[in-house]
């Protein structure tokens, strides 16, 4: 019958790789020092440059990072952790293999929780493994390419979902990342900074009919440096793939970078074959043994993860769960937020003021909350000022501004920029000042025209340059109209 | 009096020590052996004369201000060339290293440095240790000096050759299949490879590292005994290297060998033996019988596929080690090809030698999805079967005694169409390499006026026994002390 025939409908399925530098002070198998940036090869050695006759040993602090990741992740720890050399040829890689494991990752069978739109989910995860970074390739102005080699060698962690996938949306993969991140800087693994690079996501996208068993051809999606940038890749590929089926079209297996300006995929590598990465044992390492004893005490030291502190920030201060999430979201929001409201004892205003104003200072100058020069101690100061009518929620804002701009405590700011008038006597006489220079609007506001209040309240404003507490001139105004026209 | 470039390296050490000569005189002696020998011999690919006058010259002034020095000061030494040396270059044998100079010392050669040795020289190997006549160098073949017209062994053929006609007291080689002890045999003088662990591999360029070890070669056992000495022990840099019970070269010279139980397996003395080596062979095992030990047949049933897993095994880890010779940071990088596989490509092809290429090849096919646990895996179990059988044997014995090479030396480009007869050169000592065990080469006799070399191996970590026994044999016989007759 032509004309009712249904549209097919297709439901997506997202996998997720995630790569997190770890937070150790040296690399993974050489004495150099792990730190984003500085000069090109100027953290090099032997080792990490691959040079001839140069030999790995085994960074123990990053494979109890690991394992206290894939604790946090509810993983089956492997009693040891075992690596393997995975062979390609790269610029940036140079030994020409990559030190990684194969057969048996640190951390296997684990979950997470998201809640998204559609509800809550669990996420199951196959496998927390241990590995080394590569270099970085360049393309110089000239048109060379050249390699900088500090990063080769940081200590690698990879966490890889389980299939079948348990996402299907954007929303999902973007909640899946977020809580990820989450949980690796609550416990001290990784710095979670997606712009630098330190935490990369590479989400599998595929889609099929729905009610469809077998699953459509994958694509891989890289250069994805945001959150915001997840949740535009994934809802763009999926769209492309259904938009692709629904021509008539196939999806080919492949890479695509994700092009932010543009605001789509783009293709970039076809995989026809499968990589050939002819794993084997490493045999410069020998296994490092993860007795029981070991996996308990690190364990024991598990923070308390943002799942049990989001729990807790709703019943202790009363927050919304979507509220307490974003509090969460690392553990310095979650230190910050508890010390400003303990300090302050307005949870609400101090998450309030951390969501809005924080947010967005954060958010424009490019920072982690850790780098903002002003605390939490500033933070309860400022909110016990507007509290107790020192200064208006208008001022600040001002206030708050400079204090994030200089870390100068914003009381002095306060201090300096004036403080708010409250006093009925010294507000009296502005406003008799005010009324004598408007009569006429003053009659008016009298005789009932409740428009010419604004209008008031602007003069007296203009007359005190902002520093008239707005409520009491309005209960001012309000009593001297009640008091009739003079 | 006996020159300088015959006296042991032992000799050498305490007539430096006593000031009967300077450290100069012994360095300035040896070079003029290596200036009248190489131009018969090619030991050496590269000489480093200023560098050793300057280290003699230190070693003296400490000794006359009462300093102390180094317990092998003054002793001139060559280091096989896939041992890094920092600021000499390194080449390994290989075209697509020519060149290269490391900017760092290997363990072994900073701690040879810190004893005082001098380096006089890098000695002369097969392509990346892959071979058994050192024909294999793209720098050309050294000649065996007992017979210039034939291969000294290899790949530590240089060092072995350098050692013999007496350009050097002692060198160090590295042994993966039997890369010490095969040219020490064939070049009548004593190679050991000690114990997988017992020496640090950080800064030996890497052929197959699981096998590779480095081990000393000197023209007595007390002098390889003291070079192992001064390079052995633990080193943080070197994952697999072990926190083994320190050996300890006195205690392997006290010469008793009274109630030694040497095994003697008899899949080593059969076919493809050459009848003058199965009987010094035997000469030998009686001589030692004569001391005190005790001698006895024994099998090791699965010791005759070690030469079949370690054409899996030693290619497989190599293809992945020579990896990095890609033309991108060091080493050769060829002209032509497009983008990096390009350049890598053509790099690999103009770099690296016939036999390289190949064992790379066989190497990345072993390690290949769908081939995999048909070689590599299936490989490492006949590997731990091979280690089980000489377990078993070491609970009866103390030491085995098999030939070193089923044949003295063969003629230079004798072997270079038949790679199988190449090979089977290294079928004695490959089982050694399987198992991690030591095994040390020493002089036992002369066919056609070329040496014969006796093998003694021992349990892991046992040098000492094992290093007691040669010495005891070596004590009893003559053999360690002729010397080829060479361009004098
Ligand atoms: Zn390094």
């Amino acid at each position: 019958m032509p004309g009712t025939q249904v549209e097919t409908r297709y439901v997506g399925s997202i996998g997720m790789e995630v790569h997190a530098e770890l937070l150790t002070e040296s690399k993974m198998f050489c004495g150099c020092r792990n730190a984003f940036g500085g000069e090109p090869n100027t953290r090099c050695c032997p080792v990490c440059l691959g040079l001839p006759g140069s030999l790995p040993v085994a960074n123990r602090l990053a494979v109890e990072l690991v394992v206290r990741a894939a604790l946090a992740l509810n993983c089956a720890i492997s009693p040891i952790a075992k690596f393997d050399r995975k062979n390609y040829f790269y610029p940036d890689l140079p030994k020409g293999y990559q030190i990684s494991q194969y057969d048996q990752p640190i951390g296997s069978g684990g979950w997470l929780d998201i809640e998204s739109e559609a509800g809550p989910r669990r996420v199951h995860i196959r496998r927390v493994h241990l590995e080394e970074d590569t270099g970085k390739l360049m393309h110089l102005p000239t048109g060379d390419s050249a390699v900088d080699y500090n990063r080769s060698g940081v200590p690698l962690m990879e966490i890889v979902t389980e299939f079948p996938p348990d996402m299907s949306s954007a929303d999902e993969a973007r909640a899946y990342l977020v809580k990820l991140r989450a949980i690796l800087t609550c416990i001290g693994v990784s710095d979670g900074k997606m712009e630098q690079g330190s935490l990369r996501c590479e989400p599998n996208i595929s889609v099929r009919p729905e009610g469809s068993a077998a699953f459509g051809t994958k694509t891989e999606i890289k250069n994805l440096n945001s959150f915001r940038a997840v949740h535009r890749g994934v809802q763009h590929e999926l769209a492309r793939q259904v938009a692709l089926l629904r021509r008539g079209d196939r999806v080919a297996q492949e890479t695509r970078g994700w092009n932010e300006a543009r605001g789509e995929t783009v293709l970039q590598r076809v995989k026809e074959v499968e990589q050939e990465y002819r794993y084997f044992p490493e045999p410069d390492l020998m296994p490092v043994h993860i007795d029981d004893a070991r996996v308990g005490l690190i364990r024991a030291r598990l923070p308390e993860l943002p799942d049990a502190a989001r729990v807790r920030l709703v019943d202790q201060y009363g927050l919304s769960p979507a509220e307490a999430d974003l509090l969460t979201q690392t553990a310095a929001w979650t230190a910050y937020f508890e010390r400003a409201a303990g300090l302050c004892g307005n949870a609400r205003a101090t998450a309030n003021w951390m969501m809005g104003e924080l947010a967005r200072l954060l958010n424009a100058a490019n920072l982690e909350i850790e780098q903002c020069k002003a605390g939490p101690e500033a933070l309860a100061d400022l909110l016990a000022m507007v509290e107790n009518g020192r200064i208006s929620g208008k001022m600040a804002k001002g206030v708050w501004e400079a204090a994030f701009e200089t870390g100068e405590a914003p009381a002095a700011i306060a201090a300096r920029q004036g403080e708010q008038i409250s006093d009925a006597d010294a507000l009296g006489a502005v406003l008799d000042s005010v009324i004598a220079a408007q009569p006429d609007v003053w009659q008016a506001l009298c005789a009932g025209d409740e428009k010419k209040l604004t209008f008031m309240v602007g003069q007296i404003m203009k007359q005190t340059r902002g520093k008239a507490n707005p409520g009491e001139v309005n209960r001012l105004l309000r009593e001297r109209m009640a008091g009739g026209a003079q | 009096m006996e020159p300088l470039t015959q006296r042991s390296l032992r000799d050498l050490r305490d007539a430096v020590r006593s000031g009967e000569v300077s450290a100069r005189e012994v360095a300035q002696a040896h070079l003029n052996r290596i200036a009248e020998a190489e131009p018969s011999v090619s030991a050496l690919l590269a000489v480093t004369a200023d560098d050793a006058l300057t280290q003699a010259d230190a070693v003296d002034l400490a000794r006359s201000r009462g300093d102390a020095i180094g317990a092998l000061a003054g002793v001139p030494i060559a280091l096989k060339d896939v041992i890094c040396t920092r600021g000499v270059a390194t080449t390994c044998g290989s075209r697509i290293l020519s060149g290269w100079k490391p900017p760092y010392d290997a363990t072994v050669t900073a701690r040879l440095r810190a004893a005082g040795a001098v380096m006089l020289g890098k000695a002369n190997c097969d392509e990346f240790a892959m071979g058994s006549s050192t024909e294999n160098s793209a720098y050309g073949p050294t000649r065996n000096p007992w017979n210039l017209a034939c291969v000294p062994g290899g790949s530590s053929g240089g060092s072995a050759a350098a050692v013999a006609v007496g350009e050097v007291a002692g060198s160090l080689g590295s042994d993966t299949g039997g890369s010490i002890r095969q040219p020490a045999a064939l070049c009548g003088i004593v190679g050991l490879k000690p114990t997988y662990g017992r020496v640090s591999r950080f800064g030996l360029v890497a052929y197959a590292s699981s096998l590779d070890q480095i081990g000393p070669m000197a023209r007595s056992v007390e002098d390889a005994a003291l070079l192992l000495d001064a390079i052995a022990g633990l080193d943080p840099l070197d994952a697999t290297s072990v926190d083994a019970p320190p050996f300890r070269a006195e205690s392997a010279m006290r010469g008793d060998i009274r109630g030694l139980r040497i095994g003697v397996p008899t899949e080593f003395m059969g076919d493809g033996v050459d009848g003058p080596v199965a009987s010094a062979v035997r000469a030998a095992v009686e001589a030692l019988c004569a001391l005190g030990a005790t001698a006895e047949e024994c099998s090791l049933p699965t010791a005759r596929h070690s030469l079949a897993t370690y054409y899996i095994l030693a290619p497989a880890e190599a293809s992945s080690n020579l990896a990095r010779y890609d033309g991108v940071r060091f080493g050769v990088r060829a002209a032509g090809g497009f983008g990096h596989a390009g350049m890598t490509e053509a790099s690999r092809e103009a770099g690296f030698g016939a036999e390289t290429k190949q064992r790379i090849l066989v190497g990345t096919y072993a390690l290949s999805a769908g081939y995999y646990d048909a070689y590599y895996l299936q490989a490492q179990k006949v590997r731990t079967l091979i280690r089980r059988d000489f377990d078993a044997a070491f609970k009866r014995f103390d030491v085995l005694v098999t030939p070193t090479s089923p044949t003295v030396a063969f003629g230079i480009g004798e072997r270079s169409d038949d790679p199988l007869a190449m090979k089977l050169a290294d079928v004695c000592t490959l089982p050694a390499n399987m198992a991690g065990i030591p095994g040390v080469s020493i002089p036992c006799g002369m066919d056609r006026g070329l040496p014969i070399g006796l093998q003694i191996m021992g349990r892991s970590f046992d040098e000492e026994t094992t290093l007691r026994a040669a010495h005891a044999y070596e004590q009893a016989t003559h053999w360690h002390t002729l010397r080829p007759e060479v361009a004098c």
